[in-house]
């Protein structure tokens, strides 16, 4: 394995962790808020981990543009979903965790 | 050795995605369920990337690249259309 | 190399295992939503099971279309039907007499039987028509073998499907369609993001056609993106203008169908069988049947996700 190759292990695992905690937390914490905290985790950190990872794999600048526009839209996709949600849960009346 | 680490990720990450499919059984609310079909599309996206990787058939990265939109749309049809007016029951055992 | 051997068979294993209990789950839950949230996920695997079984054509097909648009609609299904009824099944069906579930067991093990006994006599290792298609590739006018038999092989198929989508939309309409329903009101963040992400579907989809004759993609995975793009509109309040939905919808919603039978008669005329291009024109008719089929496909997708008739006011 060269030095690149221990790079991208190390990214991947750190990507892991973060999806494992993304899902425990899905299932462990008490609220639609803190859930959603949860989960926004996975989505940003543990999905850019782990593009990060592969980025460094990929065979051309242009796949790695690729990689890096993904992430990117998930990015932006998961930000202003989990807002929307959150906004209407608020409104609905879903009680906050205290 | 590091395409065994794409696969064995690949794994560890079906393998979360299963224990995450308690959360669209139990609810509570209906977002609940709604997040953890959002969390699945995410975790979804990295799989396809890896196996992109692992099997070097780039097609896999389109496929990605779709789903990251399309989940987008899945979720804000959820929001605008099928979250129900009425209060829900929100009693959570934990 | 083992290691891979045993992690590749792992992920199978629990891919397949994970998606009969989803299916299961999918279709015995009462509560309509929950089963709704279980098919989305139904659909996120079993692109990964056509990504295991090297098929990644139906993969692109099944992210666009199952896992994606399907959600949608049956979400917005699932919307309508709560303002006329309670959204849950009953939670007992009514059982059939003895004799009844017997004849079903009968009939229904029957024919999984002759369906097994099919795939049973399969040759185990053959080619299947994959070696005439390499064959013939020169001659189709595109570089992917999928995109190949879809338009030029069996043209009449895809002709067909075109058909079909047209059906469902004139299915909704002559049932009255549906009472305008106002949106709710978009806030800022669904503004822009619709602003921001609109531009993106419209460019993925002319990718995905694009890339279509060398590679995965297409017609139908570029409409599908792009009849996303006009949910999205439809979902942040925007609705088509009433002379919009007068003839400007109704040619694009049959533009694909039309130039497949255009294109059908004159191949006819000219070359005495039904879509067989010339081969020195074949690339182009290929390109702009799948257009034009892009651009139905997506209108239709977003008018059945609309499911309002085009003039509420005729009804009265």
């Amino acid at each position: 394995m060269t030095l690149t190759d221990y790079a991208t292990a190390c990214l991947l695992i750190l990507g892991g962790i973060f999806f494992l905690a993304g899902t425990v937390g899905l299932l462990r914490f008490p609220d639609v808020y803190t859930r959603l905290h949860a989960l926004t985790k996975a989505d940003n950190v543990g999905l850019g981990f782990i593009m990060a990872g592969l980025v460094l794999q990929a065979e051309s600048w242009l796949a790695a543009g690729k990689l890096l526009l993904i992430w990117l839209l998930v990015l932006f996709a998961s930000a202003s979903v989990s807002y929307l949600i959150a906004r209407r849960a608020l409104n609905k009346g879903i009680r906050i965790w205290m | 050795m590091i395409q065994a680490l794409y696969f064995a990720l690949a794994l560890f990450l079906l393998l979360n995605l299963c224990a995450g499919l308690w959360r669209i059984l139990r609810g509570p609310t209906t977002a609940d369920r709604m997040l953890a079909a959002q969390l699945f599309g995410t975790t979804v996206v990295a799989m396809l990337l890896l196996l992109a990787q692992a099997s070097g058939n780039p097609v896999l990265r389109d496929v990605a690249l779709v789903f990251a939109l399309l989940a987008a749309v899945t979720a804000v049809a959820f929001v605008q259309r099928a979250w129900p007016e009425e209060k829900e029951s929100e009693h959570d055992l934990n | 190399m083992d290691v891979i051997v045993v992690l590749e068979w792992a992920f199978d294993a629990v891919l397949g295992l994970g998606l009969l209990w989803l299916a299961w789950r999918t279709l015995n839950s009462p509560d309509l939503f929950k089963a709704i949230v279980l098919f989305i996920s139904f659909g996120l695997l079993m692109a990964l099971a056509w990504v295991r079984l090297n098929a990644p054509d139906i993969a692109l097909a099944e992210a666009a279309i199952g896992a994606g648009l399907t959600g949608a609609l049956l979400l917005a299904a699932l919307a309508r039907l709560r303002t006329t009824t309670d959204n849950t099944m009953p939670a007992q069906l009514p059982a059939g007499s003895w004799f009844q579930r017997g004849l079903l067991i009968v009939l229904l093990s029957g024919s999984a039987a002759g369906l097994g006994y099919a795939v049973w006599i399969l040759p185990s290792h053959t080619s299947g028509l994959s070696m005439a298609v390499t064959a013939n590739l020169d001659v189709s006018g595109a570089r992917n073998p999928v995109t190949a038999v879809l338009l030029n092989f069996r043209g009449y198929d895809t002709m067909l499907e075109m058909i079909v989508l047209l059906l469902a939309v004139l299915g909704i309409w002559s049932l009255g369609g549906l009472p305008p329903r106002p949106e709710r009101p978009a806030v800022a963040v669904l503004d822009t993001f619709s602003r921001f992400l609109i531009p993106v579907f419209i460019l993925a989809a002319a990718y995905l056609l694009w890339v279509g004759a060398d590679a995965p993609g297409g017609a139908f995975q570029a409409g599908s993106v792009l009849g996303a793009a006009g949910v999205l509109l439809l979902l942040s309040g925007w609705r088509p203008g009433v002379r919009l939905m007068q003839w400007p919808l109704r040619l694009a919603l049959t533009i694909g169908a039309i130039t497949f039978i255009i294109l059908g008669v004159l191949t006819l005329l000219y070359e005495q069988q039904l879509l067989a291009y010339p081969v020195a024109q074949a690339g182009r008719m290929i390109i702009l049947l799948e257009s034009l089929a892009t651009v139905s496909i997506a209108v239709t997708l977003a008018i059945l996700f609309l499911g309002e008739s085009p003039d509420p006011e005729e009804k009265k």
